[in-house]
């Protein structure tokens, strides 16, 4: 028998084999998960966070859905309540982080450049900014996408989906990582339902078809219907957070 | 009503997707080469890795990433073996084990809400064979 493979040679006859033999290989076993590097650097960051009592969410949707508009109605009308800081992470430009900026709360944009979502290394470095200190949420809104960021856990407490009206409602089914991922999916634009075929109630079946547990919260920051409830999640997550040892 | 067909062969090349795959496989290129440099390498022949039926990567898109990724490392030229672990799990409603091909919470057999998946969303790098 052959001692590289096991196969069964005939003795006396030449040795042939299909395959190569390797006599100078060697078998390395390291079964380590992909994502184990970033998980490392997401578990340091959740230390971090926890040793400030932050409130840490990670804003993820497809582009368009009001992640940014969502934040400046946030922080605006909970301004003088609770304290914020946000990270904003977009492949180019920092338009989103100076729209931030202008309601008076401390933003740092992160480029991804070609990149498609934030990872927890640009976090990390991205909080550096911030005196986390007297801080309650920090807000991290990723790249607009619903593939890559539900992989990348950026040591955030909670991942939260928007879906907007106008988008489909099977999107949890189309993009069911994400939606799996998510603790909240909140429904936005709802102002604009009675214009559209939008179908509520179908949506948050599909999401629960994913996500048994999901929390879902539907809202319209032009109208302002249903931000109180937002609030209400939000201000019910610090207060848990904080009395976290 | 007749429904569409899919396509399973299609290789996104520029799209998000392989995006997505693109940067899986610099993590893989990354591990396979620190533990390579640490046990005395000079090249990887084959790298051997588990990626889950329900761990949204595509097959194919590793595979083409890691042509790309590769290039310059110790890996360059390596053969990419990926075995794929078909999705499992079992409804906490019917009690019944079942296969499934979407990361759904759906038991494919009974129809409550309580499948609980316990395999397919695997994404490892499980070994390597180095010189």
């Amino acid at each position: 028998m052959c001692i590289n493979c096991g196969c069964a040679g005939t003795p006396g006859e030449e040795h042939h084999h299909h395959h190569e033999h390797d006599h100078g290989a060697r078998t390395l076993r390291i079964e380590e998960d992909l994502l184990a590097k970033n998980d490392r650097l997401a578990a340091g960051n959740r230390a971090l966070f926890a040793r400030s009592g932050l409130f840490v969410l990670n804003l993820v949707s497809s582009p368009g859905s009001g992640k940014t508009t969502l934040l400046e109605r946030t922080l605006t009308d909970l301004r003088g309540k609770l304290a914020f800081a946000v990270l904003e992470g977009d492949q180019q430009t920092s338009r989103d982080a100076d729209r931030i900026a202008a309601t008076g709360v401390p933003a740092v944009q992160i480029n991804t450049g070609a990149g498609c979502h934030l990872d927890a290394h640009m976090v990390a470095h991205g909080v550096e900014a911030f005196g986390l200190a007297g801080t309650d949420v920090l807000m991290i809104e990723n790249v607009g996408n619903l593939v890559c960021p539900a992989s990348f856990d950026l040591g955030e407490d909670h991942k939260v989906a928007l879906l907007s009206v106008t988008e489909g409602e099977d999107k949890p089914l189309k993009y069911p990582q994400m939606f799996r991922a998510a603790t909240l999916m909140v429904i936005t634009k709802t102002d604009l339902l009675p214009h559209l075929d939008f179908d509520l109630e179908r949506c948050k079946a599909f999401a629960r078809q994913i996500n048994p547990q999901i929390k879902i919260l539907e809202l319209s920051c032009r109208s302002g219907a249903g931000l109180a409830e937002w609030y209400g999640w939000l201000e019910e997550g610090v207060r848990q957070k904080s009395k976290e040892p | 009503m007749m429904k569409a067909s899919r396509c399973d062969r299609y290789l996104p090349q520029t799209s998000c997707f392989a995006m997505h795959e693109l940067s899986l496989t610099q993590s893989l290129v990354a591990i396979a080469e620190e533990h390579a440099l640490k046990a005395g390498a000079s090249s990887i022949r084959a790298i051997v890795v588990e990626v889950g039926e329900l761990s949204g990567a595509i097959p194919e898109a590793l595979e083409f990433a890691f042509d790309v990724c590769s290039k310059g490392t110790l890996a360059e030229g390596a053969a990419l073996v990926i075995h794929r672990t078909p999705g499992h799990g079992r409804c906490a409603a019917c009690g019944q084990d079942a296969a499934c091909h979407e990361p759904i919470a759906l038991c494919p057999l009974c129809g409550a809400l309580a499948f609980a998946i316990d395999q397919g969303t695997e994404l490892r790098v499980l070994e390597l064979e180095i010189d």
